[in-house]
């Protein structure tokens, strides 16, 4: 059983209208005057679109801002990957866009299991975004006029996204990161790249700053400040295979839990439809093939199971578009939920083409036919090419090969509307938050939620938190907490690094990985969830027995980075399957199998479930607590998803 | 398939650095080459020994972590491909391949094949932005851009900031770098106003790094992994040159 506590966070979501709350919001939120902004220290951890559009903001407004990342140049932050697009409720194709039609999908595409007023929120900034990021420089795709131009993406009805050929996320971080590098010109950021938090600092319960390593020297440094603001990015290599880039982790987000802050549903996990599958036991990640493909690649495999003729050899009679047969209104371009979990099941009858059977196809020639390869190469050209380079094969011949694969992590560390976690002056921005993408997340949302929460949110609300701390006692590094927390980090290293045992880091990353995949992956169900959790303990402390690492703490080490970051996972995998059993219902990514309709669609429980469940750390030997945010839906009214 | 491998191993910035022999005896075309490497330090660390160092993140050709000279090509042997994407099967069974890091006195030694590349981002703090504050831009479609200046900026701009064009360069001049941010910025109406400061600050602040100047050898434009074109330089040098007339 687990215990719970129900109702008891307070999301701190304004009064009155839907369209009103955050301009009421803004209107009663107090400000710090421009003198007293230069006594305040802010930490962003994390320099993604999130972090980078805080740091970039904060530091324009006034406050000293010191920025950390685990990689070499705030540049390289993993938003870089994002190629589809951002969405915004511009309404420039003048196609009925609006603000309350791009709240709508948002809500009603993360299954009824976010909150109404922060996706209104977001939805209404949206625009804002664009403006600025052009106003940056951020080349967008032009039409002929020299005006912006859209695409449709993810499904949606109308034409919203913005995008910048198949570089969207690289051209929007480095909008960012050159507002940043302004700032760090003006003396206004000071930088601190291969830094890696490992522990948050709290003095009378508020976070007061943060202990990192210094990944070039090995050295634990102590950093001090006002507020601390989380922006490090999803946790999705818990699963070991996915599209995130290698280095991302959840350590910043699952140390901050261990100091008191709650990580709301962690078990909600995004499993995108289209990646290139797995080739080989060496693989090291997968790569995203993008949603936009969707649009013209019709989705297949063969009628009868073992069929293993080479795909252009199997005639049409022979071949199952089980997307087209299942969801004639969207057919190819049902929800990534529902596509994934579609592929899953014709593999898992046996259907699965390529060498392992763990695929399906993905296929132009009918669009190549209509439109014609000139057209096909300007709209997918980057994509294709990419393709090519991993398989070797060329998909204007024969069919792409795609699987489902870990690719986004809705659940996150708990926040209320002013983005704080329950812990007075940690907030936490983007992915590494649970707040805006419900059970499902839409396509081109998350960049837009990574900008929002950093260029608009943020510097709002956490502006209220600092003129109420104006005049509290400055912490120097030297205060005891740091002294304690410097200590157990240090422990934490050294105990790793004395095992010295047989399996290698990742040895144990892949098995891990493979627990999770299978049991809290695509399809759930109480029986394999408990083995799961169990399986998982046993595993960790196999780890912390036997792991290899070589060298030593005091120079570069990756191995050493590398471990630490699989320790956490040792623990969040377990959480997140915890959640996975604790909610008996099927939502958005969440799919439990005891809870489907006769043909295998998801069935949601609103009676039980229309709420958050966050979790709280009581200790390592015992069971975390639930507490539950109830999701009151005021201006929507939760139907049960249709894609038919 | 069987892969020889010759190392960079360096302890440290003050130590002196040697390639080591390796060979992978089951190497599968399939794997991307930083795969390898991981196999690589599989192996090395069940020996009980140190495994290679290397940048990496995105393994997707994107965020210009990785950085490795291969046989003397910096990213390899395939155009327009970052190392992370090139794969096993470019190369034949018992081919030897000599890895080694970027060579430049503006990118120091850290370990093996890292090195530290900040000199990037301290020539785009001297300028390679367009100073606008958060919130205060007017609509995105006030002001119109003709589709070639917007895709000519694109082509600029996606530059991945690994430093290959340095490395690849006789003189090790990060040229072709700063040209792509200056030259993205000065097809772009919203970059006019800054257009001399900045290309006078970031040329200074690159000199300043100690990166060399060009003598058009065009090495950086073979090796760059996102095909920037050396017109980048040319332009560069032509907007310095009347950055100066008109500061003057
Ligand atoms: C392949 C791919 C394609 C995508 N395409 C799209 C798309 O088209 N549209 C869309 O809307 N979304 C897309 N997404 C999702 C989107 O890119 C991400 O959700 C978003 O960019 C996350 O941004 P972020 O700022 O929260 O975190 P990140 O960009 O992940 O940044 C995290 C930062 O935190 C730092 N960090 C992490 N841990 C620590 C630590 N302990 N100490 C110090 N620093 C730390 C990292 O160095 C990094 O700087 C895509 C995702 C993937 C994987
Ligand atoms: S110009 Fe090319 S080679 Fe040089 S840093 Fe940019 S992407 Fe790399
Ligand atoms: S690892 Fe990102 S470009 Fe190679």
């Amino acid at each position: 059983m687990t215990a719970s506590k129900n109702g008891t966070l307070n999301s701190k979501v304004p009064e009155g209208n839907l369209q009103d709350k955050w301009d009421n919001h803004k209107n009663n939120l107090r400000l710090v005057n421009p003198a007293n902004k230069r006594k305040f220290t802010v930490l962003v951890v994390g320099t993604g679109l999130a972090g980078a559009s805080a740091a970039a903001s904060l530091a324009e407004l006034g406050y000293n801002v010191k920025a950390f990342t685990i990689l070499d140049s705030p540049r390289r932050a993993h938003s870089i990957a994002a190629q589809g697009g951002i969405n915004a409720a511009k309404n420039y194709p003048n196609d009925g866009d609006t603000v309350w039609r791009l709240f709508h999908d948002t809500i009603k595409g993360g299954d009824y299991r976010s909150r109404e007023a922060n996706v209104y929120r977001l939805a209404q900034v949206s625009n804002s975004i664009i403006d600025q990021c052009v106003a940056q420089g951020v080349p967008f795709a032009r039409e002929y006029g020299g005006l912006l131009d859209n695409r449709s993406f993810g499904g949606a009805q109308v034409s919203r996204t913005f995008y910048a050929r198949g570089q969207t996320g690289q051209q929007l971080l480095l909008g960012a990161y050159s507002a940043m590098m302004r700032q760090v010109h003006t003396g206004k950021i000071e930088l601190f790249p291969r830094r890696e938090m490992l522990d948050l600092v709290k003095v009378d319960g508020k976070a007061r700053g943060l202990v990192a390593r210094n990944l070039t020297t090995g050295e634990i440094e102590r950093y001090a400040g006002d507020a601390v603001l989380l922006c490090t990015g999803g946790y999705g290599n818990v699963y070991y295979l996915s599209t995130m880039a290698k280095n991302c982790n959840a350590t910043a987000v699952w140390r901050c839990y261990k100091r008191g802050a709650q990580f709301g549903n962690p078990s909600f996990t995004q499993i995108h439809p289209t990646c290139i599958p797995v080739s080989g036991k060496y693989q090291s990640k997968l790569t995203l093939m993008s949603e936009s493909l969707r649009n013209d690649g019709r989705v297949w495999v063969p009628k009868k199971k073992g069929d293993n003729r080479p795909p252009n050899e199997i005639p049409e009679e022979d071949r199952d578009y089980y997307l087209e047969r299942r969801y004639p209104s969207f057919g190819n371009l049902a929800p990534r939920d529902v596509s994934s979990r579609s592929a899953k099941y014709v593999c898992d009858e046996g259907r699965g083409v390529g060498k392992t059977g763990l695929a399906v196809y993905m296929d132009f020639a009918d669009s190549i036919k209509r439109l014609g390869v000139d057209a096909i190469k300007a709209k997918y050209g980057n994509l294709f090419a990419m393709y090519e380079k991993i398989t070797a094969e060329n998909p204007y011949e024969v069919p792409m090969r795609i699987f489902p694969a870990v690719h986004f992590t809705m659940g996150g560390l708990w926040v209320d509307y002013n983005l704080s976690s329950n812990i007075p002056g940690l907030y936490v921005l983007g992915e590494a938050n649970f707040a805006d993408h419900g059970g499902n997340r839409l396509g081109a949302s998350a960049l837009m939620q990574g900008l929002a929460d950093g260029y608009f949110v943020v510097p709002y609300t956490l502006s209220d938190y600092l003129a109420e701390n104006l005049h509290s006692k400055k912490i120097g590094t030297d205060h005891e907490a740091f002294e304690k927390t410097e200590k157990e980090t240090m422990e934490r290293i050294n105990k790793l690094l004395s095992v010295k045992g047989k399996k290698t880091v990742l040895d144990f990353h892949r098995e891990l990985g493979e627990l999770m995949w299978d049991n809290v992956g695509m399809s759930r169900n109480r029986k394999n969830l408990e083995m799961a959790i169990k399986k998982i303990g046993e595993l960790r402390d196999e780890f912390w027995k036997d792991v290899n690492i070589p060298g030593e703490n005091n120079t570069l080490n990756k191995y050493l980075e590398y471990a630490l970051r699989v320790a956490d996972y040792m623990e969040l995998g377990e959480l997140m399957a915890r959640d996975a059993l604790d909610r008996e219902e099927s939502c958005g990514g969440h799919f439990r199998e005891e809870h489907q309709t006769e043909d295998g669609e998801a069935v949601r429980d609103d009676e039980k479930f229309s709420n958050v469940s966050s979790w709280e750390y009581k200790g390592d030997d015992k069971e975390p607590v639930k507490h539950t945010e109830d999701l009151n839906f005021e201006f929507v009214t939760p139907t049960q998803r249709s894609y038919k | 398939m069987t892969i020889h491998l010759k190392i960079w191993r360096q302890k440290d910035k003050n130590s002196p650095g040697k390639l080591v022999d390796y060979t992978v005896d089951d190497a599968n075309p399939d794997m991307s080459f930083l795969e390898l490497l991981d196999w690589l330090n599989e192996r090395l660390m069940n020996e009980g020994r140190e495994p290679v160092e290397f940048d990496h993140d995105c393994r997707e050709g994107i965020c210009g972590s990785c950085n490795l000279v291969l046989n003397g090509m910096a990213h390899g042997p395939m155009q327009g491909t970052a190392v992370c994407q090139l794969h096993m099967r470019k190369y034949k069974d018992g081919d030897t391949i000599v890895v080694e890091p970027w060579r430049a006195k503006a990118f120091p030694m850290i370990k093996d094949l890292v090195v530290d590349r900040s000199a990037f981002d301290r020539i785009m703090a001297a300028g390679g932005y367009i100073s606008v504050n958060t919130g205060a831009p007017a609509d995105a479609n006030a002001i119109p851009v003709d589709k070639y200046n917007a895709d000519q900026a694109f082509d600029y701009a996606a530059c991945i900031g690994c430093g290959a064009c340095v490395a690849a360069c006789p003189n090790s001049s990060a040229s072709l770098f700063t040209g792509a941010k200056i030259s993205q910025l000065a097809h772009l109406p919203q970059g006019d106003p800054e257009r001399n400061r900045r290309v006078v600050n970031m040329v200074d602040q690159m000199a300043e790094e100690g990166f060399g100047d060009c003598s058009n050898y065009a090495e950086c434009e073979a090796v760059c992994p996102a095909e920037i074109s050396i017109t980048s330089i040319a332009k560069m040098r032509r907007e310095y040159f009347n950055a100066l007339s008109e500061i003057e």
